[in-house]
């Protein structure tokens, strides 16, 4: 008996000291930005009261991390257990069975997420990545220019108002432009931008039958009109800009009227980074005359867990925090309401302190709540996404698309050849990918 | 006989190399410089004069650990840069000492797999690392980055040795020496300078190498290219944070080839004058 007891104490105390070992490590595989460093310094709550998981990060910058995510998913490599990506990738990879789903989150208030955010996240209605946080476009620009020239912009502007303030604040001798926007080429650079307008001009990028559409009066309009604002009021090397350079003119006061990211309006207004930070007033995306279209832009970094995640569990206890409620708060109570992750969730934006310490709050709900990622454009499309098309080979024709814009925007070629070569690419790469039949 | 070279000519050379020398230099230079001003210094324009600040060298080890990255990059570079001369050097020896008809096709042919773009074959080395248990390991690294450079060390000590006359080699062999002994004992400490230099150059290289070493690492093989790459911001300015990173990261780099810039200089232009 004495043994039997010994042997079972024994028993008792090696599993005890296996407990430790048995603690499961999430790989987390994240993008370099604020609110993204910010989380890596705020999980001492989360280990606390999960000490069986233990988190290990790889921040890369975004293309990197986007390739090397893609291969270690398409090779099942398994090297991560949580995946920062964009709602790009999310139906696309969740098709392929790529991604668990997340409806069975535990203790997970989805319905506080804002609509438009969680179907670009969802597949058949079922939730695959959660927001950390999100964005649509919206005009930010200088109250005192606009001020100084005798101009208004409207919080529903059109293109049309849009150029006229756009002129009437340049002054190219002082170094202010009217205007800045993207023209660094890339799917995710001159085209998330391009794309977007192209919505408010009534453009698409394919009809229901998968014809590029790039000789059409609307892309016409839209490059034609893109281009003459920027040679004539934007800033010298504009082909070169993206939104880390038009963020810098911007901060710089060079930039009248700047057109981007939701996101960009907790930097320009940051007294710490910006020299006009006090004078900066936002309005929703333009449109164009008698089109009721406002770009559609949205966009969203999510967690979402690979389907080769070794730790399924571990990883949605981590997703369903790292995106909860509590984990807003949290960011609040340490660095303040503007600091917390913004675009996701309803509760936030009913917050009457983040309202006080985010100028910007109601025109980013305003542009996140208006976007339509389901049916971007006007016309009949066969494609979901808004500023991009959700297709596995956008990377690659949004990119060779954007080339040719900026090198029109660069003044190596007009606007027709532009298009005349972008209709002829995309069509060429669609025929092979086999969408169109040859 | 050496052509005479007026007092005036020199001067004008000497300028003209000074100015080439600073405007290859320069990008580094303000990298250096930038990353000891603050964040709104960094984005407020031009300037070479920065308030000295450690304030992003500070939040840079704060948010990433840089003594493993570093210790990392220091084991990759060396040992896969030792590895391939251990491969090349008998390699490069029975190509200029005991060349056949093919030897330069041969030479050519592992040039060529220098061309192929590294994307290429990344899906079946990715797999191979998966199912070898290689994926996120220093010596997975030290391999890979060894098969990469392999080509280039091949090709360098092969210039060095055709240098050395055969006839040495000969001697050594008629008074006994076995193969390894000739090469160990004989031909090594000829071709040291060139060995040298080989050895500085792969080292640099693979240092700087920044495809597979963040491709096939996640956490715990990553070395300092990963830690740069955590660093490049797609939405907002951090341009001091990440000037200080990249500062980090080439310091021991360049250190390096300040002392050694000698033998650097000595083997690269090796047989360029004759």
């Amino acid at each position: 008996m004495a043994h039997i007891t010994r042997a079972l104490a024994g028993a008792c105390a090696v599993t005890a000291l296996s407990v430790p070992a048995l603690a499961e490590t999430l790989t987390i595989a994240t993008v370099n930005n604020g609110d993204m460093i910010r989380m890596q310094r705020m999980t001492a709550p989360f280990t606390e009261a999960n000490p069986d998981i233990e988190l290990d990060w790889v921040t890369l910058e975004e293309n990197i991390l986007r390739e090397r995510v893609t291969t270690d998913i398409a090779t099942r490599g398994g090297q991560y257990d949580v995946l920062t990506i964009g709602n790009y990738e999310v139906p696309i990879w969740a098709n392929q069975d790529w991604l668990l789903p997340l409806s069975d989150l535990p203790d997970y208030d989805s319905e506080d997420l804002l609509p438009p955010v969680r179907d670009a996240l969802s597949v058949d209605g079922t939730l695959y990545a959660v927001p950390f946080y999100a964005e649509s476009a919206m005009v930010m620009y200088r109250t005192d220019l606009a001020e100084a020239a005798g101009v208004t912009i409207s919080d529903s502007p059109t293109w049309a108002e849009i150029r006229a303030a756009a002129e009437a604040m340049t002054n190219k001798d002082e170094e202010v432009y009217g205007i800045c926007l993207r023209g660094k080429p890339g799917w995710g650079e001159n085209m998330a931008f391009l794309t977007a307008m192209a919505n408010s001009y009534g453009a698409r990028w394919f009809d229901p039958d998968w014809q590029p559409q790039f000789d059409s009066e609307e892309w016409n309009a839209t490059l034609t009109d893109y281009l003459d604002m920027m040679t004539s009021y934007g800033p010298p090397g504009a082909s070169s800009n993206g939104f880390n350079e038009n963020l810098s003119l911007f901060q710089q006061g060079k930039c009248g009227i700047w057109i981007d990211a939701t996101i960009a309006a907790s930097f320009v207004t940051d007294p710490e980074n910006s020299t006009v930070a006090d004078s900066v007033g936002f309005a929703q995306f333009p449109n164009k005359e008698g089109v009721d279209n406002h770009g559609n832009w949205l966009w969203s970094w999510s967690l979402a867990i690979p389907a080769t995640s070794d730790a399924p569990e571990a990883a949605k206890t981590f997703v369903a925090w790292a995106t909860s409620k509590a984990y807003t708060e949290a960011v609040a109570e340490a660095d303040g309401w503007r600091n917390a992750p913004a675009g996701t969730r309803a509760s936030l934006y009913e917050n009457a302190e983040y309202q006080e310490a985010a100028p910007f709050a109601e025109m980013t709900l305003n542009a996140i709540e208006s976007a339509n990622t389901q049916k971007a454009s006007v016309q009949d499309i066969p494609y979901t996404g808004g500023q991009f098309v959700a297709i596995p080979e956008f990377q690659g024709i949004g990119t060779s698309v954007g080339q040719q814009f900026s090198a029109a925007l660069a003044g190596q070629m007009s606007a027709e050849d532009a298009l005349a070569g972008a209709q002829s690419n995309v069509t060429r790469e669609m025929t092979r990918a086999g969408y169109i039949s040859r | 006989m050496a052509r005479a070279v007026s007092t005036q000519t020199k001067i004008g050379w000497t300028i003209a190399a000074w100015v080439v020398a600073l405007l290859i230099f320069f990008p580094i230079l303000y990298t250096v410089i930038t990353s000891f001003k603050t964040e709104q210094e960094a984005i407020a324009g031009f300037d070479l004069i920065p308030s000295f600040t450690l304030q992003s060298y500070g939040e840079v080890q704060t948010q990433n650990d840089y003594i493993r990255p570093f210790t990392n990059s220091v084991i990759i570079a060396v040992g896969s840069t030792i590895l391939a001369l251990i491969v090349a050097i008998p390699a490069a020896w029975a190509m200029a000492f005991a060349p056949t008809k093919q030897t330069k096709n041969i030479l050519m042919w592992m040039l060529s797999t220098k061309m192929m773009p590294a994307v290429a074959v990344l899906v079946p080395i990715y797999l191979i690392f998966l199912n070898t248990g290689l994926m996120d390991t220093r010596i997975g690294l030290v391999i890979i980055l060894m098969l990469m450079n392999l080509p280039i060390v091949v090709w360098m000590l092969y210039t060095y040795f055709r240098e050395i006359p055969g006839e040495i080699l000969e001697a050594a062999r008629m008074d006994g020496a076995t193969l390894g002994q000739e090469i160990v004992h004989v031909l090594t400490p000829m071709a040291v300078p060139g060995i040298a230099s080989t050895l500085l150059l792969n080292i640099i290289l693979a240092w700087n190498e920044a495809f597979w070493t963040i491709q096939l690492t996640t956490t715990n093989a990553a070395p300092l290219s990963a830690f740069i790459a955590s660093f490049s911001s797609p939405q907002g300015l951090f341009w001091a944070k990440l000037s200080a990173a990249s500062t980090m990261a080439i310091a021991p780099i360049l250190i390096m080839g300040w002392f050694s810039q000698k033998q650097l200089v000595r083997g690269l232009t090796f047989g360029a004058v004759k």
